[in-house]
């Protein structure tokens, strides 16, 4: 018997291509896409600064072929892809517990805190002298600056939503007789997913942000070295190709985490 | 000795507020405000207790007390000879509002005082017959944002109902809801009262609802909260307030005590 259904009442489940299609919202920005492009194109040639140095679309989208069909376009994007997702899946396995145990214990949370909300806001960048000293080059500093980027944020969104749960389910909890794993299970987690994929889709967007620093330095590989390598090169359009797929990537991330706060255990929200 | 018995409850807190709340708040912040100065009350089994009082009281912080949810207090909390301790799921709390867990059905809600039954069609059987009591039937798979205020009262009442429990606390149950919702879970609870004689204990601070529902009725004063009067009601139901005359006189009575000399 399926208990759980969230479709809406008329059955459809509130995608309908045909009325996409139609809808202004589909159309506006692919027409202002075009329109910057020429725009785009239209600066580039007539700033005088030579396809060297400022170089157009149609000179990106042929370097855009050449790196993709080298392969070394996929190969750099897969080997940013899977620093990000380790750093990040990292972060969020010890964040998040760690963000429930501080948000449940106040002597804890009023003792580790302060280290936290110091910690947070210096950049991972500025780890990276370090990181690269303790780790060595590769990918071990370039994951430990992604991790970094994430797991403060993570624990402090967390420890918040575990602390703003209302009371009363306490109560509830308490009056029912859940046990330890009841409580977590059915009051606390449910209780912080909202918040804690809200705070996952910003911090996936600052890990994204901080791969390309961290690659720039540290290893040789990933979209980032492949912008600093370009450059060194002197080939500004592969550079431009670089920041495009940067831009994709990032925005694919942060559709798949918009599609996440919209499954079913934040339907109540 | 009483099925339910509150012996010298006294419960002081600190003012955490930045400022003094009123004239009449004498603890500046910081200093220890008494909440609850020295109840004693004494409750039979199967009786509606009504517990009245102007708003701020401590009504809601008494009834919490009882029920084991607060446990820093003065005094003890008796309960068919045991000392209350901690909250016990043979007593349901039913909450002012926000009582459902927001992320389950109402079915899982109500199933929560049921799941450690074995025979899962038995369960079932149950659940549903809870549901269908507070006729909710066609709205198991609802979670309860999707309710009306009164749908969600209905389904906290079954929740609580289900589990079979010794004692019912209802934290003003009506409050929150449109007259015609409110009058007609009242009536409910009435008829769950008759149907099932179990003890339940209500806070309210709406009058005629306390005469018209209650075996007894308590009363109590402003912070620092006493029993100001207790009655035991033994008039004939169903009560209607608008034809008893001596029920209308008793409501006079109980406005003019806590403070309203006027009532239309």
């Amino acid at each position: 018997m399926d208990r759980v259904n969230f479709k809406k009442s008329d059955g459809s489940t509130g995608f309908e291509f045909k009325a996409m299609i139609l809808s202004r919202s589909f159309w506006l920005p692919i027409f202002s896409a075009f329109l910057a492009i020429l725009i785009w194109e239209i600066i580039a040639l007539y700033s005088n600064m030579g396809e060297h140095v400022f170089p157009g679309p149609v000179a990106v989208l042929s370097a855009f072929d050449e790196l993709f069909s080298n392969g070394a376009l996929i190969k750099h994007s897969v080997a940013s892809l899977y620093r990000v997702t380790v750093g990040f899946y990292l972060a969020a396995l010890l964040g998040i517990p760690l963000g429930i145990i501080l948000g449940l214990n106040r002597t804890l949370s009023e003792m580790v805190d302060p280290i936290v909300q110091f910690l947070r806001p210096i950049s991972p960048l500025a780890w990276i002298p370090l990181a690269m000293l303790w780790l060595g080059i590769g990918d071990k500093p370039a994951i430990f600056l992604i991790f970094l980027s994430s797991f403060f944020s993570l624990i402090m969104a967390t420890t918040v939503a575990v602390k703003s749960i209302n009371p009363i389910y306490f109560q509830v909890a308490a009056n029912f007789n859940f046990s330890r794993l009841e409580l977590l299970t059915k009051v606390i987690v449910p209780a912080i997913t909202p918040d804690v994929i809200t705070a996952l889709r910003l911090t996936v967007a600052v890990a994204w942000l901080v791969v390309v620093a961290a690659e720039m330095i540290a290893v040789q590989s990933g979209l980032g070295y492949l912008i600093l390598d370009s450059r060194n090169a002197l080939r500004m359009d592969f550079v431009m190709v670089g920041m495009i797929v940067i831009g994709w990537i990032g925005l694919s991330l942060d559709l798949i985490m918009q599609k996440f706060s919209r499954l079913k255990w934040t339907a109540y929200s | 000795m009483s099925f339910i018995q509150i012996n010298n409850l006294t419960k002081k807190h600190t003012n955490r507020r930045g400022s003094k709340r009123s004239p009449a708040d004498v603890a500046a912040p910081g200093e220890m405000i008494t909440v609850l100065d020295d109840i004693n009350l004494e409750f039979e089994e199967g009786e509606m207790v009504c517990i009245l009082g102007p708003s701020g009281c401590g009504k809601s912080t008494l009834l919490r007390i009882i029920a084991g949810f607060d446990t820093d207090y003065d005094g003890e909390i008796v309960i068919e000879g045991e000392k209350v301790e901690s909250a016990s799921s043979e007593h349901i709390f039913v909450f002012q509002q926000n009582g459902l867990l927001p992320w389950m059905s109402v079915w899982d809600n109500v199933e929560l005082g049921l799941r450690n039954v074995e025979d899962v069609e038995k369960k079932n059987e149950q659940i549903q017959e809870y549901i269908d009591l507070v006729e909710l039937n066609g709205f198991e798979y609802n979670l309860p944002a999707e309710l009306s205020g009164g749908m969600q009262r209905r389904a906290e009442l079954a929740r609580a109902l289900a589990v079979k429990p010794d004692i019912l606390y209802l934290d003003e149950p009506f409050t929150g809801l449109d007259y015609f919702t409110h009058l007609k879970i009242r009536e409910e609870v009435v008829n769950i009262h008759e149907y099932i004689g179990k003890t339940m204990i209500m806070v309210t601070h709406f009058i005629e609802d306390a005469l018209v529902m209650a075996d007894r009725i308590v009363i109590l004063s402003e912070m620092p909260t006493s029993v100001k009067m207790t009655r035991t009601l033994d008039f004939p139901r169903p009560r209607n307030i608008n034809t008893n005359k001596e029920m209308g006189d008793l409501r006079d009575e109980i406005f003019l005590m806590l403070g309203v000399s006027y009532v239309a």
